[in-house]
C-alpha cells in the first residue's frame, strides 16, 4: 500500500465557482469537488454540484444552495394563502390553491358557528369568492386540506387582489414582517400577502393604489439590497 | 377576480378607476410602429398601455365581382391569438375575433376610406384586393381601439409592389413609392358603460363588468361611418349622443398621437 492510500486517498482540490447571490441557470457547475455539500434545488453529479433552478446562489458552510426566481408555488404545511372558491362539496369547498392541485376546506374547519344539516353552503361562502386560508395538510398525492379557524382568515370583501410571483413574497414581507408593516403603515391599508403570490389590499382608493405600485415595484427590485429603506424613501411623505 | 370587479363598480360610480387613471383616459405609452414586416406591403404595431395589436396589409391582382366590376376590394380578418391571452385558443375565428374583425372593417368600408375605384386596374378584369391581418400580441383590454389603430397605422404606410408590365407579375419584393388611395382615416373608440359611467380603453378586468358598449368610427372631419353596439344592458338616447361626442374627442386625441408618430 501507497503512502497515498494511508492518508484516505488522493483528493482535488474542492472549489466554488460561483459567487454569493450571483444568479445561476439548471445546469450550471456550482462547486467542484466533495468538500461541498448539495443543498435545495442543487444535486451532485460525480465530483461536481449543479443547479436545479434558476436564481441566486447561497453558501452557508460547506452547503450550497439556490433560492429560485421562478417556477410554481409548492404548497407547505402552515402557509397562509389566498384561493378563490371553485366549487362546493357535499362537506365544504373546493378552492384554487394556484397550484396545480386544488384544495379542500372542510365545513367543520371553516367556521365555529353551528351548520344544521343541509344548509345552503353558498350562504356561507359562494363559489367566486376569495378566502384567506391555512393549509394543515398536504399528503404525497398532493392533496390540501385547508382551514380558516384562526384570527385573520376569512372571506374577502371589499379592495382588491394583485398577482405577484411567488417567490417574491418573502421580499413582500421582509424581515420580521418589516416591510409589510412599512407599507400598511405608509398606505393606511389593510394588506394580506398570502404565500401563492395572491396579495390582498384594502384602504382607500387613494392608498390601495399606492400599495399596488409598491408591491410591483418590490416584485421587479426584488434582488436589490437594502430594499426597505429605498421603499421607505420611495413611499415618502404620509 | 369578483372582488375587483366589485371594486371597480364601486370606484365608477365615484368617477374613479382601479389604476387610478380618469374615467376617460387612455393608457400610457401610446406607441405606434410602422413597416415592421418587409413581408407585407404595409405593417403597424400599436400599443396602447400593455395592449399590443399588429396589422399587416397585402395587395393583391384579382377579378373584381361583378356587382362592381370597376372596384377593388378590402377584406379584414383578425386573429386573437393563444398567446396575447390565456382566453384564447387556437383554431377557426371565434364570435370575438369576428366581431373584431367585422366592427374594423366596417369602420374603414363605410366611410369609403378607400377609393375602390382607384382600385381597379382593368374593368371586369384585374382590381386590387387590400386584405388586411389583424393580430393580437397580448390583449390587455380595448382591443378595437387597438386595432383600429393598427389598421389605419398600416393602411397609412402600405405602398403598392412593382408590376411586370409585360407579363403582369406582381415582383413583391420591391415596392413603389405609391401609397393606397386613402380619401379619409376613420378610427374606432370604443365607450364603456359601467355601473352608468362612461369609460374609454378599459383593461381586462373592467371588460368582465361593463354593462353596454358602443364603438363609434368616426373620420377626421367627424362624420361618424360606422357603429357597434354591445353588452347586455339597453344605452337611452341622451347616453349614446354622449357616447358618440366622447367618441369624436378621443378619436381626435388618438389621430393626433399617430400623426405625431407616424411623421
Amino acid at each position: 500500500m501507497s503512502a497515498r492510500h494511508k492518508l484516505g486517498g488522493y483528493r482535488k482540490m474542492s472549489e466554488l465557482l460561483k459567487k454569493e447571490r450571483e444568479i445561476v441557470i439548471p445546469g450550471e457547475i456550482l462547486a467542484q469537488g466533495m468538500d461541498f455539500l448539495p443543498g435545495e434545488n442543487t444535486y451532485r453529479e460525480n465530483d461536481n454540484i449543479y443547479a436545479k433552478a434558476l436564481g441566486l446562489v447561497y453558501v452557508s458552510g460547506r452547503v450550497i444552495k439556490i433560492t429560485s426566481l421562478s417556477g410554481p408555488y409548492v404548497p407547505m404545511v402552515g402557509d397562509r394563502i389566498i384561493g378563490k372558491v371553485i366549487d362546493i362539496t357535499m362537506t365544504g369547498w373546493r378552492i384554487d390553491t394556484g397550484t396545480a392541485y386544488s384544495g379542500l376546506l372542510n365545513v367543520k374547519d371553516a367556521t365555529t358557528r353551528f351548520i344544521k344539516k343541509g344548509e345552503d353552503l353558498s350562504k356561507i361562502i359562494a363559489i367566486g369568492d376569495y378566502v384567506i386560508v391555512m393549509i394543515t395538510q398536504v399528503t404525497s398525492q398532493r392533496l390540501i386540506d385547508l382551514a380558516m379557524r384562526e384570527p385573520g382568515l376569512k372571506k374577502i370583501t371589499g379592495g382588491r387582489i394583485m398577482k405577484i410571483n411567488s417567490h417574491k413574497v418573502p421580499r413582500i414581507i421582509g424581515k420580521q414582517a418589516s416591510m409589510v408593516n412599512l407599507l400598511r403603515e405608509k398606505t393606511g391599508c389593510e394588506i394580506t400577502v398570502g404565500q401563492n403570490g395572491l396579495v390582498w389590499v384594502r384602504g382607500t382608493p387613494e392608498g390601495e393604489l399606492k400599495a399596488e405600485g409598491a408591491i410591483k415595484r418590490i416584485e421587479e427590485r426584488s434582488h436589490e439590497s437594502g430594499l426597505t429603506e429605498s421603499m421607505d424613501a420611495f413611499l415618502g411623505g404620509k | 377576480m369578483i372582488v375587483n370587479q366589485n371594486t371597480i363598480k364601486d370606484l365608477a360610480s365615484k368617477q374613479m378607476r382601479i389604476d387610478g387613471r380618469a374615467l376617460t383616459e387612455y393608457r400610457k405609452p401610446i406607441l405606434v410602429e410602422t413597416n415592421i414586416s418587409w413581408t407585407a406591403e404595409g405593417s403597424a404595431r400599436v400599443q396602447v398601455g400593455e395592449t399590443v395589436v399588429m396589422a399587416g396589409v397585402k395587395l393583391s391582382l384579382e377579378k373584381p365581382y361583378n356587382d362592381t366590376p370597376d372596384e377593388g376590394g378590402i377584406m379584414i380578418n383578425a386573429e386573437l391569438t393563444p398567446l396575447s391571452s390565456a382566453e384564447y385558443e387556437s383554431g377557426p375565428p371565434g364570435i370575438k375575433a369576428i366581431e373584431l374583425s367585422r366592427v374594423t372593417d366596417r369602420g374603414i368600408r363605410e366611410a369609403k376610406a378607400i377609393d375602390m375605384k382607384k382600385l381597379c386596374v382593368e374593368p371586369g378584369e384585374k382590381a386590387w384586393f387590400v386584405i388586411i391581418d389583424i393580430v393580437t400580441i397580448n390583449d390587455a383590454g380595448n382591443l378595437f381601439d387597438v386595432a383600429g389603430l393598427a389598421t389605419l397605422a398600416a393602411l397609412k404606410s402600405a405602398r403598392f409592389p412593382v408590376v411586370d408590365t409585360e407579363t403582369g407579375a406582381i415582383d413583391y419584393k420591391k415596392k413603389t413609392d405609391q401609397p393606397l388611395p386613402l380619401t379619409k382615416e376613420p378610427l374606432p373608440v370604443t365607450v364603456y358603460k359601467i355601473n352608468g359611467n362612461l369609460v374609454i380603453d378599459p383593461t381586462v378586468e373592467e371588460e368582465q363588468v361593463y354593462e353596454a358598449r358602443l364603438t363609434v368610427a368616426t373620420d377626421d372631419k367627424g362624420t361618424i361611418s360606422a357603429m357597434q353596439k354591445g353588452g347586455t344592458e339597453s344605452l337611452s338616447i341622451d347616453e349614446i349622443s354622449m357616447m358618440i361626442d366622447l367618441a369624436q374627442e378621443k378619436a381626435t386625441f388618438l389621430r393626433g398621437e399617430l400623426d405625431k408618430q407616424l411623421q
